[in-house]
């Protein structure tokens, strides 16, 4: 058989390339999982608030983003906003943009269940102890949403990482992108370029992924 | 926004959807096949298996659809394996959401209390008996949220098949955006047909829910 | 009368702690033994041992004569011999009570769904249910829901019936009903082997007593009525005496 094209990533810099293309994608997640949890904090709040309008509101939010695949956003984000407003948002703009939107309710989502799952007993002891409630909140009820939700949040850097991969199609020239690149390149030379490449490219986001989600089942069982 | 352009599109989106319905209904039973077998593999502890199917959710989980079908789709024909755009489809989907479902079928599994096991085992019943009528039942209705759930993330990541070039909802809005440029048109249309397709079953989860939530076994 | 049930050099550990230490015990067909001690004295793991649910580290349970071994294959054969019915109840909340009943009987010993059926309401009209039949667990009271798990267990034809504290999980009120279905059983000729913190029902059912202590049996008697006025050793006259001041 042939060579299955692993050598093909040995040429010049075509490795080099494809971590660059791999670091694009990671560099979106790292900056849109930032933004998300900030917002995700505020909205979280924003939903264990009592306000008609409010709640309808977010619902609305929450919906579209669970129903609406995240590349329909990407499209009518970076297609449609061009068109409507005359905006002219790069690519990269556009998908930081959608995977905030998207990791926002998600977070949003998150940050409500874990409030909401603290018994209401716990208020009610911190004030009978006296505390107001900035002090509940800041003593009592924000450690203990803080430790259900950190491994929560880095699963969430995963999905980020994994849901970037869409960004080729937007014209980003991430990991996937570069790899096309390589092996359309090398075409002539390594015909089966195609099978060593994409199995490289795999492994990349699974050697990624990997260890961050490990990460966040280990701190969900002990802190559980 | 213009309404002659809709009419005229509408067809191809119809058929778009029905190609998307086909390939991720045929995806989701095969993840849901895989899910049993493999939360079933994981209960028994049977050796090697086990570690296979952990090995298994690991990689899937954690790589991206995409980058699974681009595998699947462009670099296996290279070792002789043919596959058609559409098996691909139904294959990485299947694969991806088995994944998954494993992962919704035991914990479905574990929340049934050992004891159920024990007074069903007291009666003589063998492991598959018990597994088979007594906690597979109880398993999979409390499952049911989270198996909805699973098909809806399932149905939004058909999104991908665009890229193996199966004419899905996706691929028909980028085709005709480039060949016609209404833009606006074909994404209000993508996103009406993803609402078809996805709001009725969110709607179906919601009230399974709240009723899994509220109610049990005799109302 | 024949022996059923043997019991032989029994040793139970849970990691170091050891909970049945070189248990001996002799049960005869029809016979009603009743085991007795205080709370963690090993009462609840010898019976689950007894079923196979217990793996236990040395000596020999048979019952008519075939080893009873945990984990191995034909376990479900001998648990075909001994029913048990367990405190909380255990029905299967997605079964009717009528279905929770026959589903062992048709599906482990493959008769029929009619025959299974017609015994069924016989014996959940003997104990005053058989209009609950359509219900669900949920919609039953606990004794009721306890009364059906006797009528499931019994509905084996099992040839001895472990009955682990079955009225511990009840309100007072509904002990009475189980009880009453309990001493039933019991004039009916069953072999029983029952746990239980209820003195006056062991009083008035058993055949013969076992108090168990610490994982030993330390006193073994079928002089029942002596045994609640002057028991022998000393351990059991002060597990008594703890109940008269309840």
């Amino acid at each position: 058989m042939a060579s299955l094209g692993i050598d093909v990533l040995f040429k010049g810099t075509n490795f080099l390339r494809l971590l660059q293309g791999l670091w694009v994608s990671i560099e979106i997640s790292l900056i849109s999982v930032v933004l998300s949890i900030l917002l995700g904090l505020i909205v979280g709040v924003l939903m264990t608030i009592n306000n008609k309008i409010l709640h309808a509101i977010l619902k609305v939010y929450l919906e579209t983003v669970r129903i609406m695949p995240q590349m329909v956003l990407l499209f009518i984000v970076y297609f449609g906003t061009t068109r409507v407003f005359g905006w002219d948002m790069s690519a990269e703009a556009s998908a930081i943009f959608v995977f905030t939107f998207w990791g926002t309710a998600e977070m949003g989502d998150l940050v409500r269940g874990s409030i909401k799952s603290i018994p209401v007993i716990q208020f009610e002891s911190a004030l009978a102890l006296g505390m107001d409630k900035i002090q509940t909140y800041f003593y009592i009820i924000l450690p203990q949403t803080v430790r259900r939700l950190i491994p929560l949040s880095i699963n969430l850097i995963t999905r980020m990482i994994k849901t970037t991969s869409l960004v080729m199609m937007i014209g980003i020239v991430e990991v996937l992108k570069v790899a096309q690149q390589i092996i359309e390149a090398n075409r002539k030379v390594s015909p089966n370029a195609a099978f060593g490449v994409f199995l490289v490219v795999f492994l990349l986001y699974f050697i990624v992924c990997w260890p961050i989600s490990r990460l966040a089942t280990y701190l969900e069982k002990r802190w559980a | 926004m213009d309404k002659d352009i809709l009419i005229e599109y509408l067809p191809l989106y119809k058929d778009a959807l029905f190609l998307t319905l086909k390939i991720g209904w045929q995806g989701i039973f095969l993840a849901f096949l895989i899910g049993l077998i493999g939360s079933a593999i994981l209960h028994f502890k049977v050796r090697v298996l086990k570690s296979i199917v952990g090995v298994y959710i690991e990689i899937f989980r954690n790589t991206p659809l995409l980058v699974q079908l681009f595998f699947i789709y462009f670099a296996l024909p290279k070792v002789g394996i043919q596959i058609t755009a559409e098996s691909c489809g139904v294959l990485g989907l299947g694969l991806l959401g088995g994944a998954y479902m494993i992962e919704t079928f035991r914990s479905g599994v574990e929340a049934i209390p050992v004891i159920q096991t024990e007074s069903a085992a007291s009666l003589g019943m063998n492991q598959f008996q018990i597994l088979w009528y007594v906690i597979l039942p109880q398993a999979i209705s409390i499952s049911v949220p989270g198996l909805l759930a699973n098909v809806i993330f399932l149905l939004k990541e058909t999104s991908v098949f665009s890229t193996i070039s199966l004419m899905d909802l996706m691929f028909t809005a980028k085709d005709l955006i480039g060949m016609y440029a209404k833009t606006i048109e074909c994404l209000f249309l993508l996103v009406v047909f993803y609402l078809i397709m996805l709001l009725p079953i969110s709607i179906i989860g919601a009230v399974v829910e709240r009723r899994m939530r509220y109610g049990q076994f005799g109302d | 009368m024949s022996e059923l049930l043997k019991v032989t050099h029994l040793h139970k550990e849970f990691g170091p702690n050891v909970v049945l230490k070189d248990i001996n015990l002799s049960v005869k067909k029809g016979e009603v033994v009743v085991i007795i001690g205080p709370s963690g004295c090993g009462k609840s793991t010898f019976l689950r041992c007894l079923n196979g649910l217990e793996e236990i580290q040395s000596g020999v349970i048979t019952v008519d004569g075939l080893p009873v071994e945990a984990g191995k294959r034909d376990i479900t054969k001998l648990r075909q011999k001994i029913g048990m019915v367990f405190q909380s109840y255990e029905l299967f909340p997605h079964k009717t009570v009528l279905e929770n009943i026959i589903l062992a009987p048709t599906k482990v010993q493959k008769r029929t769904r009619e025959d299974a059926t017609r015994e069924a309401l016989e014996l959940l009209d003997k104990v005053g249910l058989v209009d609950k039949k359509d219900y669900y667990p949920r919609q039953l009271s606990g004794g009721q829901k306890q009364r059906v798990a006797i009528v499931r267990a019994l509905l084996m034809h099992p040839e001895v019936i472990l009955f682990d504290e079955v009225t511990a999980a009840l309100d007072p009120e509904m002990v009475h009903e189980v009880l009453e279905t309990m001493i039933a059983l019991a004039k009916s000729g069953s072999t029983m082997l029952i746990v239980t913190h209820e003195m006056a029902f062991a009083k008035a059912v058993a055949d013969r007593i076992i108090f168990l202590d610490k994982g030993d049996i330390v006193e073994e008697t079928s002089d029942v009525k002596d045994f609640f006025i002057q028991p022998k050793t000393e351990r059991a006259q002060k597990f008594l005496k703890t109940f008269a001041y309840e």
